[in-house]
């Protein structure tokens, strides 16, 4: 429990997501964050502008580009087997460029086998393709409990897995990044790869969800 | 640097718990696995960690456990498996038939 400037005993922590500028002290690495983007700005090397188009750039960054690809897939088969041989040539392959250093694995979601990603350490996430990552996927709860009881975190998702279904867990611990490529819904035969790209939302590619010809 | 493991081998996670930066998940550590892929070559986080090169690179492996091995009361199904990357130095081969 803590007693501060409102006045009233209660635990933050337990109720809601602390206040980021609650007055506490800045933690070691967020001063030394400030200290060197200050630094970099007094001699010239970067511009505040830059800093700040960068972060919009980066929070702009959604998972069309994982959805696209999962879409291609579903309509050229040879491109899928070289996608799922290796993730980053078939990312290269539809021009996707600027991947920095990720190190593709693209896991199929089969009729009996369902993938989900999760990172149990931190919150490690192909983000070139993704975007970033959303908040709860970075969350302890999350973290500890899709790999320790994946079923009903599933369920609580929304996702209710038959018993006869593998659920096959990828915690992403090391330098390999994972992309679900989950199964072309049902009655999207004739579909064009555009259509088909936005059944495809960012929870299919982590495994927490399933695409669908029509949006409920 | 030649890879001690291939696809389909079995292997333990040591069962070590030494201080740094470590990129092996405590719940694993002495558990069963099978070789599920190589991954190629990387440098070693534990290193990196403190402002080393982490060379040279060691193998990383992708290996595959049985959730019920993981978890004695894991409430799934019987197939469910969970895939870590682990670095070569924290794997010792294992007898395939222990590892389910």
């Amino acid at each position: 429990m803590s007693e501060h400037a409102h006045g009233h005993p209660h635990d933050h922590a337990r109720t809601f997501q602390r206040d980021h500028d609650d007055g506490s002290p800045l933690p070691y690495l967020q001063v030394m964050e400030i200290a060197m983007r200050e630094l970099l700005i007094e001699t010239g090397v970067i511009t505040p502008d830059e800093v700040r188009r960068q972060i919009e750039r980066m929070d702009a960054r959604g998972h069309s580009r994982g959805a696209r690809v999962v879409a291609r897939a579903w309509t050229d088969p040879e491109f899928k087997a070289r996608l799922l041989a290796n993730g980053r040539a078939g990312c290269d392959e539809m021009g996707i460029t600027d991947l920095e250093a990720l190190h593709l694995v693209v896991v199929e979601n089969t009729e009996k086998v369902h993938n989900v990603i999760v990172c149990t350490l931190c919150s490690c996430y192909p983000k070139p393709l993704l975007g970033l990552p959303p908040a709860w996927y970075k969350s302890l709860p999350y973290r500890k409990r899709m790999v320790r009881e994946p079923r009903a975190v599933l369920k609580e998702f929304g996702l209710e897995l038959p018993e006869d279904v593998i659920v096959r867990i990828h915690d992403s611990t090391a330098d390999m990044r994972y992309m679900v490529f989950p199964r072309r819904p049902e009655g999207t035969e004739r579909w064009g790869e555009e259509e088909l790209a936005a059944t495809v939302s960012r929870d299919c590619l982590i495994g927490v969800a399933l695409p669908r010809a029509s949006q409920p | 640097m030649k890879s001690r493991f291939h696809a389909g081998d079995a292997v333990t996670v040591r069962a070590a718990y030494p201080p740094g930066h470590i990129r092996t998940p405590h719940y694993i550590r002495g558990k069963r696995g099978v070789i599920e892929r190589i991954c190629g070559e990387f440098a070693n986080p534990e290193e990196l960690a403190f402002g080393r090169d982490g060379l040279p690179k060691r193998p990383l492996y992708r290996v595959r456990f049985g959730q019920r091995h993981v978890w004695p009361d894991y409430g799934g199904a019987p197939e469910d498996t969970v895939d870590i990357e682990i670095f070569e130095h924290w794997l010792e081969p294992a007898a395939r038939e222990a590892a389910t």
